[in-house]
């Protein structure tokens, strides 16, 4: 094995030169002769693991310029195709008129927005706890998956568009129709992802750790809860994308304050750009959610993305 | 295949008296599944066997002979139909926790770095961890992984990967020491330099190792004693001692390792010759079809 002066010594953990204790003949410890692997994957193994992820980062980031570019596209042909004579503008407004309204309702906007994003964080707490805790009873015994299995799958042939106006009708025009609304939708992608995700805790790995002498709680918290994670953050990330949609559809139905109220309102009053201006906040907004997750995952999970590029 | 009514409990080799009883003795242990077409499958028929304190002994046999399923009895993890397994004089005793388990995939977890990995096994009987950390370091430096404790595991070899997972396994072997084809994952040139390895640990550090495998060159460098294990059932069909093949000192049998030209030596290719005739025998029954079912490595999930 060579090591060249140009080669970045922190890429050493992504390489894997074979054994380099091979060659020696020294029976006990075998030391492992290369001293750039011990010197970044020995002390620093964790800062190099940091710098990896970093780096990771930025490739996503350079991976998102087609689509930003399909986008800025797609709006030039809106905006020409919009601009047409024969296009009156209140049946379709031009991206720069919709912009317009973006800015003169900054105000109106943001304090709709603030109240959007209070129900998504309570309806969305609200579905993280429900999906775990489902997840973990449906995992917990096979009489439970049989038992909860059905219901929460019948839990989501419920039409929420009929649902939602006896929601609010039961609790109010307030923040609780909304939270529940959004927990419904979003709680089902969690339990799921939850549940596979213990499921799929290695049978091997699990004898070994019985032979340890370990038992049942031991195992779920060594074992099958981190092992769980990166399946449940699959979950978290389509429940994350949902949860606007559902807080959107809440207010929609019945609601004093609210993007979904704001678009509504718009609605009745023929203002197509008002609506298409709140309906780009949402869209933003469910970006900035779906990024959120996936960075605090990147963070909470380096050895999976480590292991994913090895 | 129905071998519920005669079960040949085959008299256990008489210990004399004033000797030590073995660390380990297995006593006419068979175990059986259920056919998934309702018939019964033998995977151990009456299988005898002992181990004493410090003693390296190996078990060689063809895939499927259920040799896994008998190491799987011994650590505890699954209890066999009948027969005893006796582990230091006290029979039938708790053994999960006692015996370390090593498994042919190091099973490494991949969320934690290699000192965190090699104390799992202590962490899971409820050693502190300050202390896990330190017994472990310390054994990090025998088995040649110092500098390596942070190391995550995808970022370790095949080679290091596997001391790591024999580091955690060690750690929590109090008793006995079983390695279940630990080298079988692994390419030629790291098996021959783990082999090395782990026949200069034990001989280091002492400890009583059943090891499980297929291959008799492996056997013949690392055992004091070989046993011929053959299938359908299985069941323990030869027994060697390298002591009595071998006109050496003892100190000159226990040195480890042991170089490869040992194999070259007459005696040993003499008896190397014997355990594969003994297997290949078996091989060649095989190749006569006899219609009946076997029992699998399958069988036991």
């Amino acid at each position: 094995m060579t090591t060249s002066p140009f080669v970045d010594a922190s890429q050493a953990p992504t390489s894997f030169p074979s054994d380099a204790h091979v060659a020696t003949d020294t029976p006990l410890g075998a030391p492992d002769s290369d001293p750039t692997r011990t010197r970044t994957t020995g002390v620093q193994g964790r800062a190099a693991l940091w710098a990896a992820t970093t780096r990771a980062t930025l490739r996503t980031l350079a991976a998102w310029l087609p689509a930003l570019a399909l986008l800025a596209a797609l709006i030039a042909l809106w905006q020409w195709y919009a601009s047409q004579p024969q296009i009156d503008a209140e049946i379709l407004p031009t991206p720069l008129a919709i912009w317009r309204v973006l800015v003169a309702q900054r105000g109106i906007l943001w304090a709709n927005t603030l109240v959007t994003l209070n129900e998504t964080a309570v309806g969305f707490g609200a579905a993280l706890a429900t999906g775990l805790a489902f997840g973990a009873l449906i995992d917990a015994s096979p009489w439970l998956r049989r038992a909860l299995y059905p219901l929460l799958v019948t839990s989501q042939t419920i039409p929420i568009i009929a649902l939602a106006p006896l929601l609010v009708l039961w609790f109010g025009f307030g923040l609780t129709s909304k939270a529940i609304v959004i927990a419904l939708v979003c709680f089902f992608p969690i339990t799921v992802a939850f549940a596979d995700g213990l499921r799929s805790a290695d049978p091997d790995l699990i004898r070994l750790y019985r032979s340890f002498g370990a038992g049942r709680l031991r195992i779920f918290w060594s074992v099958r809860l981190p092992g769980s994670l990166p399946t449940l953050f699959s979950g978290v990330r389509i429940a994350v994308a949902y949860s606007m949609i559902g807080a959107i559809f809440g207010e929609y139905v019945g609601a004093v304050a609210g993007l979904g109220y704001y678009i509504e309102l718009k609605q009745h009053s023929f203002a197509t750009a008002g609506v298409l201006a709140a309906i780009a906040v949402v869209a933003a907004l469910s970006v900035a959610l779906f990024a959120l997750v996936a960075l605090i995952e990147r963070l909470a999970l380096p050895w999976y993305y480590a292991q994913r590029r090895a | 295949m129905d071998i519920a009514g005669d079960v040949d409990p085959a008299p256990f080799a008489e210990i004399p008296p004033g000797y030590p009883p073995p660390l380990l003795r297995v006593d006419g242990v068979w175990m059986r599944y259920r056919s998934q077409r309702g018939g019964w499958l033998s995977a151990l028929d009456g299988v005898n066997l002992s181990l004493a304190e410090g003693e390296f002994v190996a078990l060689v046999g063809p895939s499927g002979c259920g040799k896994s399923t008998l190491l799987s009895i011994i650590a505890g993890l699954e209890a066999p139909t009948g027969g005893e397994v006796v582990l230091r004089g006290e029979p039938g005793v708790q053994r999960l926790g006692r015996v370390g388990y090593m498994p042919q995939r190091d099973l490494l977890l991949p969320w934690r770095d290699a000192l965190g990995n090699a104390i799992a096994g202590l962490e899971a009987q409820g050693t502190p961890r300050g202390e896990a950390r330190s017994r472990a370091r310390a054994l990090f430096a025998d088995f040649g992984l110092s500098g390596f404790e942070r190391a995550y595991p995808a970022t370790l070899s095949g080679g290091m990967r596997q001391r790591v997972a024999f580091a955690r396994t060690a750690l929590v072997a109090r008793d006995l020491l079983l390695l279940d084809e630990p080298f079988g994952a692994l390419d030629a040139l790291t098996r021959a330099s783990l082999q090395r390895w782990l026949g200069a640990v034990w001989a280091r550090l002492g400890m009583t190792c059943l090891l499980v495998t297929h291959d008799v060159d492996e056997a013949l460098l690392l055992a004091d004693r070989i046993y011929v294990m053959t299938a359908r059932p299985g069941h323990i069909r030869m027994e060697r001692r390298l002591a009595d093949a071998l006109p050496l000192a003892d100190d000159a049998l226990r040195a480890r390792p042991r170089p490869q030209s040992f194999l070259m030596r007459p005696e040993i290719a003499a008896l190397k010759a014997e355990l594969l005739a003994t297997l290949t025998s078996e091989l060649a029954d095989e190749a006569t079809p006899t219609g009946a079912p076997t029992a699998t490595k399958g069988g036991a999930r």
